[in-house]
Order: structure tokens, then sequence, then C-alpha cells
């Protein structure tokens, strides 16, 4: 007795290609914060020494900070919109018999694999048709169509994990729609709304095509960095900036995905 | 038509004390028709049963009672009011649901006290409300603990103190037992009974469980396909089930076709085809002398013997089959002009020993109003 079901026994080929996938999606965005550290400002080998003053130099520059500041900004209101209507739109899908249901969740998971310069420019000849001045406002639009999505997407199984009946004792028990929502919905699937804030976060906070779109005079992150990589100067600061935003991207999407482990097991670890 | 005439010379209930009247509900799930045209009334304090096979329409029609379906047309009144526009949270009625529903992210404290909120108690109260109810589901011990550490068992009475410290008008209880194991049912089956006579709340249960509807209830609906069949005490259901398909549902029955020979004081003389005129006195009313019908009788109402004696209540047949079943057997037994086999059942009062030989010849006795007329339907 192996002790493994048939579909559960190891599979060595399986193996072999999910580290190859890794490997070839992750390596070559290890090269930026490899070179953060070199004292060269020139981005080839052989390494010529180490140093963390692409660092000490990015903390010195006054535009860096604006742009996070505005980056911050976009992100949390981003995160706070999506993950809100996020909770509504899962909800829906999952609890009522909506018709059309399959078409029209197709239809909001579109952001998904629609080209942002498609999304970008057809929002941006929008916004001047309707005379809205380009801003961090008109960005944030943007970013809570690219991150509705995905919170979408995180709360979906959250409330498929848990029976509709829960929910219906709750009003069998005397609580409104209102009371059900924050006593029953809100804390089952809290768990979901954090991971959903974290996600959209970081997509916002990293996304730089509606940006580059919709914003006016106020830089995004992404976008300063994309101004500087004009002076080869600048290169081994904008190589640490991204290192940054690769970690805390990284970070917080993992911290996301740990806090929301258990979503859809609700019940049958209940069990 | 024959229908409701029966119910309501057999429904005990008179229309002023029924405490919930279900009138005339159809339920459509689109075209499909979930429940049709029942009308059922429910005393106060009664333990009432819906009975009927997965899919006949229990537990639509008790959540249309709960309130979170709406019936497509007819009425529901509680306690003399209408339902129709009534929210759940607003009815008095609660619910156990079959998946217990316990809320996962609460304590079993929490769950039971869940729905004291608008009461604004103090504290103490409402602790001590908690800790009775926790007497009184014999879990005392077990406040603390999570949702996630109980069995179904313990669910299932946490379910029931959460609606009952709510004192409710009517608990309703959908197949509360359905995922026990058999011990731990025929227990809880005790309990709950002695519990409901204990809070004097009605009880609307729904079951699949014949056994389970006959021995917790006061009175039972058996339900076919949405319709309300027959309504009826679990003995009238047992002993003069109204036709065919009731009678096959509850218990085994043997079925003949006759015809009315007679009508004398009170019974009827009925002439059969395979087993002789039968007479007895559980008759439906307005029978009329021609009229064929069915007439009816329980395995266990038959008297099976080896040794012939000719006589009226009599009939030969051969022994086909025999099955061994500890404290009783049940044999099937052909009779000529009888389609079906017979089936008898004996309690084993002697030692068996084993060698039921087939295909003898044996008798069949009865006595007078062991058998029930059927319609003809
Ligand atoms: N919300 C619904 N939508 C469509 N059909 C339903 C719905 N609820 C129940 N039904 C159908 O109505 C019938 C009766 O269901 P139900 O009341 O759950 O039966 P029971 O509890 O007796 O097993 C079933 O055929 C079921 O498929
Ligand atoms: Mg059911």
């Amino acid at each position: 007795m192996s002790g493994h079901s048939y579909i559960k026994r190891p599979n060595r080929p399986l193996q072999i290609y999910a580290a190859l996938f890794l490997v070839v999606l992750y390596v070559p965005v290890l090269f930026l914060p490899l070179f953060s550290f070199n004292t060269s400002i020139y981005v080839k080998f052989p390494l010529t020494g180490f140093t963390f003053q692409w660092y000490i130099e990015l903390m010195d520059r006054e535009p860096v900070w604006a742009a996070l500041m505005n980056s911050l900004r976009v992100g949390v209101t981003t995160s706070l919109i999506s993950t809100g209507f996020g909770i509504f739109a899962a909800k829906a899908i999952t609890r009522y018999r909506l018709p059309g249901k399959g078409p029209l969740v197709g239809f909001i998971m579109l952001p998904l694999v629609v080209p942002g310069i498609i999304f970008g420019v057809a929002l941006l000849i929008l916004i001047s048709r309707m005379g809205i001045p380009l801003s961090l406002y008109t960005v944030t639009i943007g970013h809570v169509i690219v991150c509705l999505p995905f919170a979408i997407a995180t709360m979906i199984p959250r409330f498929e994990g848990f029976d509709p009946s829960i929910e219906e004792a709750s009003a069998d028990l005397g609580e409104n729609a209102w009371w059900t929502f924050w006593r029953i919905t809100f804390p089952m699937v809290f768990p979901g709304i954090l991971a959903s804030l974290l996600l959209t976060f970081t997509v916002s906070f990293d996304e730089f095509i509606m940006a580059f779109f919709l914003s006016g005079t106020d830089p995004t992150l992404p976008m300063y960095i994309w101004s500087q990589l004009r002076f080869p100067k600048e290169f081994p600061s904008i190589l640490a900036l991204a290192s940054i935003i690769l970690v805390v991207s990284f970070a917080m999407v993992f911290l996301g995905q740990w806090i929301n482990r258990d979503a859809q097991a609700t019940d049958s670890k209940s069990e | 038509m024959r229908k409701q005439l029966i119910q309501k010379v057999n429904d005990p209930m008179t229309k002023t004390d029924a405490f919930i009247s279900i009138r005339n509900v159809n339920k459509f799930f689109g075209k499909f028709q979930a429940i049709n045209d029942v009308s059922i009334d429910i005393g106060h304090g009664e333990f009432f049963s819906l009975l009927g096979s997965s899919g006949c329409g229990k537990t639509t029609l008790l959540r249309m009672l709960a309130g979170f379906e709406n019936p497509t047309s007819g009425e529901i009144y509680i306690d003399g009011q209408p339902m129709s526009g009534v929210p759940p949270h607003h009815r008095p009625v609660n619910m156990v649901f079959q998946s217990y529903a316990i809320f996962p992210h609460l304590n079993v404290r929490d769950n039971i006290a869940y729905g004291l909120r608008k009461q604004k108690l103090s504290r103490s109260k409402r602790n001590a409300m908690v800790d009775e109810m926790l007497d009184l589901i014999k879990l005392p011990d077990y406040g603390d603990r999570k949702a996630n550490q109980l069995s179904g068992g313990q669910r299932q009475r946490i379910a029931l103190a959460r609606s009952l410290i709510l004192r409710p008008k009517v608990l309703l209880l959908d197949e509360p037992l359905g995922a026990l194991d058999k011990q731990l049912r025929e227990q809880m089956q005790l309990e709950l009974r002695a519990l409901q006579k204990t809070v004097g709340i009605t009880f609307v249960f729904v079951t699949h469980d014949q056994e389970e509807a006959l021995t917790l209830s006061d009175r039972i609906a058996v339900m076919s396909n949405g319709r309300d069949l027959q309504v009826d005490t679990p003995t009238r259901l047992y002993e003069s089930p109204m036709d065919r398909e009731v009678a096959s549902f509850i218990g085994t029955m043997n079925f003949f076709d006759g015809t009315v020979k007679a009508l004398t004081d009170g019974g009827a003389e009925i002439e059969t085809a395979g087993i002789g005129d039968v007479y007895t006195t559980n008759i439906p009313p307005s029978l009329t002398p021609g009229q064929s019908v069915s007439v009816a009788i329980r395995p266990e109402k038959l008297t099976l013997s080896s040794d012939g004696h000719g006589g009226s209540n009599t009939v030969k047949g051969r022994l086909d089959n025999a099955a061994y079943l500890g404290e009783r057997s049940h044999y099937y037994v052909s009779v000529d002009g009888v389609p079906q086999p017979v089936a008898v059942s004996a309690q084993n009062r002697q030692r068996a020993n084993g060698n039921a030989e087939s295909q003898r010849p044996v008798w069949l006795s009865w006595d007078d109003n062991a058998f029930v007329v059927l319609g003809n339907g």
C-alpha cells in the first residue's frame, strides 16, 4: 500500500514541468534585485561589487516619494471600491438565480483578457468626451475596472463555501437582511474581503497602462519609473525601486492567499 | 371529490381550532408544479408530520410556512393571521434546517443566543436563558465549543435550542434526524417527542421515514407529487388508508379486486375473484352495491396454517417463498385468481427449523374486519 489514491499519487513529469515553469517565469524577474545591488550603472555581467548606494539615493528623491503617495492613494481607494463592489457582485452571482448569469459573469471578467491598451484608450476617449480632466481620480476609475474581476474572483469561493441556509437561519431567527449581513455574511467572508483588499491594492499599485492613459500631471509609481527609463544614470535606482515594489507585491499577494486559504473549506471543516 | 368528503369525516380538527391553516396552496417553480392544491389544518400543540418520498414537496411546503418561499396561489394562516407578505423574520415560527445551519464562526452559546438580540436582555438574564437551553438539550458543558467541534447529534440539538429559546408558536423541522445513524436516531426520536410534550409547541416535522412518522406524530399528512393524499392519525393511516397509494406507501399491503355485493348494518360484503367473499366495516362512505372496489389486508392480519379446514374467511394457496427475519418471517403465497403473491407476516413463536418447504399447500385465514375497502383508484 502506497497510501496514495490514484489521483493523488506523485507524478514525476508533472513536478518537473511545474519546476521549469516557475524558473522560466521568475528567474528573469530576479535579475532586477540582483543588479540593484551592483556598483556598476550598466546592467551586465560580471557583477562589479555590492552596494546599497542606489537604495540610499532613492530615499533622497522628492519625486519618488510624491509618486509613492499618489500610488498609495489610488491603490487604497481602488481596493476599497472594487472590494466593496466585489462583495455584492459575488453574493449576487452565487446566491441568486439570475437569468443570463453565465454571460454576465463572463462580461465582468472581461478586463482580465482584454488588452489594457484597449480599455485605456476607450476610457480615455469616454472621459475626455465627458469633459472630465485627467487626474488621479480618472486613474482610480480605470483601476477599479481592472481590479473588479480580481475582487470578484477572490470573493466567489468564499460565498460558495458556505451553505445558503446559514443566512436563512439568521432570517428565521428574526434578523433582517441588514443584520444578517453584518452578523453572518460579513464575518464568514471576512478573510476573502481581506484577501481581496490586498490583491486589488497590489494590482492597482503595479498597474501601468491605465495610469499611462488616464493620469494627469501626478504620476503613479510605475509611471514615474517609466519616465526615468530614458536616463541611463538613473537606471540602477529604478532597479532598486522596482525590486522594492516586487518584494512588497509578492508579500501582499501571498499574505492575501494565506488569509483566504480555507475558502470553500468552511463547510467541510465544520462537519 | 370523494377525497374531500372523507377528509371532512376523518379530520378531528374543525376549522375553529386550526392553528396553522394551509388553504389551497399551489407552488410553481417555473413550469414545474412542486405543490398541488394542498389544504391542511394543524392544531395547537400538535406533533404533525409531513411524510412522503424524496422530491414530493415536503421541504417546499415547510419553506412556505417559514416564509422562504411564497405560494403561487392559496393562503397560509398561522394563529389566525394570513402570512402572505410576512417575511421570515417576522413570522412566529422557527425552523430546524436539514443541514442544521449552525453558525460556524460562533460558539455554542452565541449560536443559541443568536435570536435574542432584539429582546435587549441583561447579560445575566441572557446567560440564564442559554444555560436553561443547554440543560434542556443535555449539553450543559458545551457552551464554549466551536461549531466544528460538535458531532451531528450535538449540532442537531443546538439547532433545536437556538429555535426553542425564542419560544416560537411553531417549530418546523426538516428531516432533522436524517443525517444521524440508526441508534442515535431512535434515541433522538424519543427525546424529540418528550421535548415537544414539555414545551408544548406545535411541531411540523418533515420525514421520508414512515416508521419515524408513525412513532412520533399525532397526525400525519401523506404527500406524493406535491399533493396531500391523506391527513390522519398514525393508526387510521395504517388501518384505514384511503387509497392504494397511501396503503402501499405506509407498510406493506395486499390488494384484491372486488365488487360490492351488499351493504349491511355499517359494513359491506365484498365479492372478490380469488379469496371469496369478505365482510368488513372498514369502508369509505358512499359505497353502493355493484360498485367495483379494492379490498386490502396487512400481512400480519393473515394467519398461515398448513392443515386446511374449509369454511368462511379461509383460502387455500401454495407457499412460494419464505424469508426468515429473526423475530418474524415473511411468507409469499400464491392463490388462484390473485395476480400477485399474497404477503403474510408471522411472529416466530416457536423455534424455526428453517425448512419451510416450497410449493406445499397452505391455508390463509383472517378475522372479520381485518380487511379495508379502498376506492378503486
Ligand atoms: N428553488 C427551486 N427551484 C426549482 N425547483 C425546485 C426548487 N425547490 C424545490 N424544487 C423542486 O420541487 C420538488 C420538491 O422539492 P422538495 O420540496 O425539496 O422535496 P422533498 O423535500 O419532499 O424531498 C423537487 O422536484 C425539486 O426539484
Ligand atoms: Mg427535503
